[in-house]
């Protein structure tokens, strides 16, 4: 199967191509999880990542999944870099190009600018988080452990809740989850709701409760806690009584629903301590996984003969 | 020097003709039937093509003083020729602002040595458009601006924009309000709407444009005032104006072609060219502008050309600067979008993009008469054809038009008699 040269986001994917990555993520799995995580898929293949955002497991895993496939694997330094004397975006990228890269992992706070950089460089650029915009190997990664623990995504209940309205996590979520016929719901403050979201085929609910009820899978959201001082909502307390997911609330869910958050987690705001350890939530497990589907893309993205007839 | 156009089909703002116009020096000499009957220097044959008078842009930035690498006032008048605008008036953000007699004495010797139409000057409400203080009105008054606008920003202080609209009034200076509430806008950089969800864009809701729209009208009511409100671009700021203006307020109003052709759906692929301030809207909108236009809530076409270098929006959407080039594509946009799509006259248009606006500055021009200055503009109309980048003459590229078909070409542009384009 083929893939385009890039992937800036799970609106450009196909569904065979998002099972594709999926089924090659369980055969990266096995390695990590083996004594000797190396194997020679990516050798001799150079991958980057340049961060224009703060992250810990996104950033690593892209450069664990890079070594283990046995890229040659670095990373750019956003705060020391020429990005602080005030280079462009596309400058920055095209002189990381002329290095010799081929796959450029690129976080950045504005929506769009993988889309500008793919433009404008050979390397396959792989979006990892783009303002509001998508956030794909994140869904990729909550995707491949839906199915893992329900083993098909059709006809699951899934339930986002928290600051849907700045999250591409909620975004790339909701349009796989539709592409396989899964049924999303949200849940946010009406302050952090995005105008007319309903027209992504999801329903909105502003009552936690009647988000959750019944579903198959909860997924909390990081509530930044500075959108409180931006006046969106009026205190932690506060959204944490009426939004947070305790073990209270999770007892509407499904007797077997999972519980995701693709982190990092205020415990106590949007979940509590009780449901990040709860028996059924898989938010540690989600980050092992995100690893092994960072090294699916990888290694699809970079083989020869991709990206040509896109 | 006398110049004939036969045949031709004459637009004025009150009706339209099929006639012979004659042309002597700068003035039009005669108009009527069949008057091929002496020498000419130059025969024009008008079969198949419209002439109307040269159109008059109420809202352009032409970049000088300051940003000459966009634009300026040579380019920038060219470009409005090409565009068949005789007259245009340039808005005051340049660098330094043209908030002041000197900068807008520099101006006015820089259009009289190098502008191919007729350029005028609009000068800052406040000082450095910083919206604290009026600036020197008077004294920029009698340099020759013919407005005061602090357009690019809002004058967000109700209390200077009182003082701004009484002192004004006092000068008779039109004052024209870019209405936008900054507290509103947030942050945001597109429409807010289902598209600026569908691509995270920050979304700047319609209240922004329209909460200052309504202040600053009833201002204006309240201290028997007039008021001028640019770039319209929402179906709410239309019925603000529509509701007040039947209330016998002094206000008028324009829009520009982007808000009656596209939507925000061409910020798809993160099209920094589909970026401007208003941002553009949604369908709903766009209907209502035009009602605007055929009703009379909206008095006039107005370009907001805003011409950017390409590394100012060959970069990230929402750090891309607000603003297209527009005098080139105006006519042959409002042509299309209005005329042939909604079936307005030409003879509205006309009153939009050329009549109205020289009547609201008193100036002469607007009409095509016996006895008139020629500023006379002809464009054929039968012909389709594709719009492209490499057709631009101003300095700038950003429009979103590019690959767009078009009926309306212009073709001839007098300026005082002269025919502008044949140096372009």
């Amino acid at each position: 199967m083929k893939f385009p040269k890039d992937l800036l986001g799970i609106k450009d994917l196909s569904a065979d191509q998002i099972n594709e990555i999926l089924k090659t993520a369980g055969i990266m799995k096995e390695i990590i999880v083996k004594n000797n995580k190396k194997t020679p898929h990516l050798q001799g293949k150079t991958v980057i990542t340049l961060f224009y955002e703060n992250s810990t497991r996104t950033r690593l895993s892209f450069e664990l999944a890079s070594k283990y496939l046995s890229a040659n694997a670095a990373n750019v330094a956003v705060a020391s870099s020429s990005v602080a004397k005030g280079e462009s975006l596309i400058d920055t990228a095209r002189t990381i190009d002329m290095m010799g890269n081929d796959a450029l992992v690129i976080r950045h706070q504005s929506a769009g600018a993988p889309h500008l950089v793919a433009a404008n460089v050979n390397a396959s650029v792989i979006n990892a988080g783009d303002g509001m915009n998508e956030h794909p190997t994140q869904a990729l990664l909550d995707a491949y452990t839906m199915i893992e623990k329900k083993g098909k995504l059709e006809g699951l209940k899934v339930a986002i809740v928290g600051d849907v309205l700045h999250s591409r996590v909620a975004r790339s979520n909701i349009y796989l989850l539709n592409k396989f016929g899964a049924e999303v719901t949200l849940c946010a403050p009406s302050t952090l709701l995005p105008v007319e979201i309903e027209r992504l085929n999801v329903k909105a609910y502003t009552d936690v409760e009647k988000a959750i009820k019944g579903a198959d899978v909860v997924m909390g959201l990081r509530m930044q806690l500075e959108r409180q001082k931006k006046g969106l909502f009026p205190s932690i307390d506060e959204y944490s009584d009426l939004f947070g997911v305790n073990e209270e609330r999770i007892k509407l869910a499904k007797e077997d629903a999972i519980i995701l958050h693709p982190g990092p987690v205020n415990r106590g705001v949007e979940i509590t301590s009780g449901i990040y350890g709860h028996e059924r939530s898989f938010i540690d497990e989600q980050v092992l996984n995100g690893v092994a589907v960072r090294m699916a893309i990888l290694y699809l993205l970079t083989r020869k003969g991709q990206g040509e007839d896109k | 020097m006398k110049t004939l156009i036969t045949n031709i089909n004459l637009i004025n703002f009150n009706k339209e003709e099929k006639c012979d116009i004659i042309i002597n020096n700068d003035k039009i000499e005669k108009i009527g039937k069949n008057l091929k009957t002496e020498k000419y220097d130059k025969i024009i044959e008008g079969e198949g093509k419209i002439a109307f008078p040269g159109l008059f842009d109420i809202h352009c930035h032409l970049r000088d003083p300051g940003f000459e690498y966009k634009e300026d006032i040579e380019s920038g008048s060219k470009s409005a020729a090409k565009g068949g605008f005789t007259s245009v008036l340039a808005m005051p953000n340049t660098s330094p602002v043209a908030d002041n007699k000197t900068v807008i004495d520099y101006i006015y010797k820089k259009i009289k040595d190098k502008a191919v139409i007729r350029v005028y000057q609009s000068g800052a409400i406040s000082k450095g458009l910083k919206g604290e203080e009026l600036a020197e009105m008077g004294e920029m008054q009698k340099s020759g601006i013919i407005a005061v606008t602090d357009d690019g920003k809002p004058v967000s202080d109700p209390s200077l924009m009182k003082k701004a609209l009484v002192y004004a009034n006092m000068l008779g200076l039109p004052v024209i309000s870019h209405a936008e509430d900054l507290s509103l806008v947030d942050g945001g950089c597109m429409n807010e709407g289902f598209m600026s969800t569908y691509l995270g864009l920050r979304g700047t809701n319609r209240a922004a444009e329209e909460a200052m729209t309504a202040r600053d009208i009833i201002i204006a009511k309240n201290t028997n005032t007039p008021v001028h409100i640019t770039h319209v671009s929402t179906r709410g700021a239309v019925e603000i104006i529509r509701e007040f203006k039947k209330q016998g307020v002094k206000v008028t109003a324009d829009t520009c072609p982007h808000y009656f052709s596209l939507t925000d759906k061409m910020c798809e692929g993160f099209n920094t060219n589909a970026k401007m301030n208003p941002p553009l809207r949604e369908d709903d909108d766009l209907e209502a502008i035009i009602e605007g236009l055929k009703d009379g809530t909206i008095d006039m076409i107005g370009t907001d050309h805003a011409p950017h270098h390409i590394d100012e929006k060959n970069c990230e959407f929402d750090k891309a600067l607000n603003g297209i080039i527009g005098f080139e594509t105006a006519f042959p946009v409002a042509y299309h979008y209005l005329h042939k799509n909604k079936g307005m006259s030409l003879s509205e248009i006309i009153k939009l993009m050329s009549y109205t606006p020289h009547r609201f500055f008193n100036l002469e021009g607007g009409e095509i008469k016996e006895g008139a200055v020629c500023d006379l503009v002809i464009a054929s109309v039968d012909n389709e054809y594709e719009y492209k980048k490499e057709d631009v003459v101003s300095k700038s590229k950003n429009s979103p038009y590019f690959g767009f078909k078009f009926e309306a070409k212009i073709e001839n542009v007098f300026v005082d008699g002269i025919d502008v384009l044949e140096e372009i």
